[in-house]
């Protein structure tokens, strides 16, 4: 029986995740386009809400055509292996108090190195495709989320030390109480590093350097066609949301209401709206991926060696100071953590 | 790298900028036109599909003097021409490339006669390779189809020239 509903639970997660992504990437189009005071796709269907089904459509119908030079298996391989990491960290999010596939207590640890598992689909891509383009973008690629991982690791043992515990929803109940607890005020530098890096992780602008169209064409994905391709596509905003998520769940509060804890509002109808909720969460993953798109529609390309430049040399001593800085907050009993 | 750069740097002061300035953009008036629904104003100058013109009372324009065929640059004009029974020079073929034209209007100001002229149509298109070739027939007729259109144009860019 629980086997029928974990299997339920996995399908209603992962056909709703690659609906929102199909969205997503309308809503990213919509959002860039309104930012460069265009309007954005609006022809196909009503709006433009058929964009994203045509584009699936147009890359299932296209030919996936594999280089004479590639080596084969792992060329196919790559697209899923970094789909695969992808959809899979998605078991260990609660998206509410029970709504959740597999609800282990080294649920951080899990993530972390499953986020740190795409890059091998990429490395592979890259050195499947057999060609120089692909493989600068991979080598760029590994060495940019490689050194990413790690600002992102420790800004994730900060949230670790504030919640006590790797289990998701546990960090979340211990950011109950209001918007004042939530990790996002105590673990600021945190929070934005967490969530530069997280950019840095997906390969996204400004630190896109991996496709970087300019240099090296498309970079890892440069010999991927059809579907093979929109696989990588697919893996990439999968990531994205799975950061967003990620950010919404250990700095603010996952689905605990912006409204909670405010005292005024009891009694009256709106007293509904303190209370926790998946809807809590969907807002603020959304708050998020908008960010990703203002981002993407502000900012030009980093350099190459000013990305590493700011990994190594500013985000990992950031989250390192912030660390001590939070070991002495929690000996002068400053901070909202439950002290046991 | 001084404290005051390190200070700007670490509270991303130019990124947060640079982020409001797009964020102004997303909610101001947008200025997409919704092309096939919608046209940009065109001026009368503007340079379109090439036309043969006649006189008012049906005769062709053209004589023949291969001024046209002479100054085009991308040499897209092909032109033979022969004696007709009233004696005039007339024009047996008059042909211009499509593909190689280069909508610079020089054949419209090299002529004498004003036999060559430029419309403004610049929505049009072929299917088969040899539908390039715009013959003294067809030219003639887009001169017939759009002459009212045309000469207003001409009339109204006249004083500027």
């Amino acid at each position: 029986m629980t086997l029928v509903i974990s299997l339920m639970k996995i399908l209603i997660v992962t056909v709703t995740l690659l609906l929102i992504i199909a969205y997503l990437i309308y809503f990213e189009r919509k959002v860039i386009g309104y930012m460069h005071v265009r309007i954005g796709p609006n022809r196909t269907g009503p709006r433009g809400w058929l964009q994203s089904i045509a584009d699936i459509l147009k890359l299932l119908i296209k030919e996936i055509i594999i280089p004479s030079s590639a080596d084969r298996f792992l060329f196919l391989v790559a697209p899923l292996l970094s789909l695969v990491p992808a959809l899979a960290a998605w078991a260990v999010i609660p998206f509410s108090e029970s709504f959740i596939i597999a609800d282990i207590d080294a649920g951080l640890l899990y993530l972390l190195a499953l986020t740190s598992f795409g890059v091998y689909g990429i490395i592979l891509a890259g050195w499947a495709s057999n060609s120089k383009y692909a493989f600068l973008g991979a080598m760029r690629a590994t060495a940019q989320m490689v050194a990413y991982e790690i600002a992102m690791g420790f800004a994730l043992v900060g949230v670790l030390m504030a919640g006590g515990s790797l289990n998701l929803g546990v960090i979340v109940e211990s950011q109950s109480g209001g918007v004042l607890n939530w990790f996002w005020i105590p673990l600021f530098p945190l929070f934005i590093v967490y969530f530069i890096s997280g950019v840095a992780e997906t390969n996204r602008h400004p630190f896109d350097v991996a496709e970087g169209e300019s240099e090296i064409v498309a970079g890892f994905n440069v010999e991927y066609s059809g579907i093979a391709f929109g696989i990588f596509f697919c893996a990439e905003y999968a990531n994205m949301i799975l950061i967003a998520t990620l950010t919404s769940i250990m700095f603010l509060g996952g689905w605990e209401s912006f409204f909670a804890g405010t005292s005024f509002l009891n009694g009256t109808i709106f007293e509904v709206i303190t209370e926790p909720n998946i809807f809590w969460l969907a807002v603020k993953v959304s708050i998020f991926l908008f960010i990703f798109f203002w981002l993407r529609a502000s900012l030009p390309r980093y350099r190459y060696d000013q990305i590493m430049k700011l990994g190594w040399k500013v985000l990992v001593p950031i989250t390192i100071l912030w660390i001590g800085v939070e070991g002495a907050m929690y000996l002068a009993h400053i901070g909202p953590w439950k002290i046991t | 790298m001084t404290i005051k750069h390190i200070i700007k740097t670490l509270t991303l002061t130019d990124i947060v900028k640079g982020l409001v300035i797009t964020l102004k953009n997303f909610f101001t008036t947008k200025i997409t036109v919704q092309y096939p629904e919608v046209k940009t104003p065109l001026s009368p100058r503007f340079r379109g599909k090439l036309a043969l013109m006649r006189y008012d009372n049906g005769e062709e324009r053209c004589i023949a003097c291969k001024l046209c065929s002479a100054v085009c640059p991308a040499q897209a004009i092909t032109i033979e021409s022969e004696e007709q029974t009233d004696g005039t020079r007339r024009t047996t073929k008059f042909e211009i490339d499509a593909f190689k034209c280069i909508y610079c209007g020089f054949c419209e100001q090299a002529c004498p006669v004003d036999s060559i002229i430029e419309t403004d149509i610049f929505e049009y298109h072929m299917t088969e390779n040899e539908q390039r070739i715009q013959t003294k027939e067809m030219l003639l007729k887009t001169g017939e189809d759009f002459r009212e259109r045309t000469l207003t144009n001409k009339i109204k860019d006249a004083q500027y020239k």
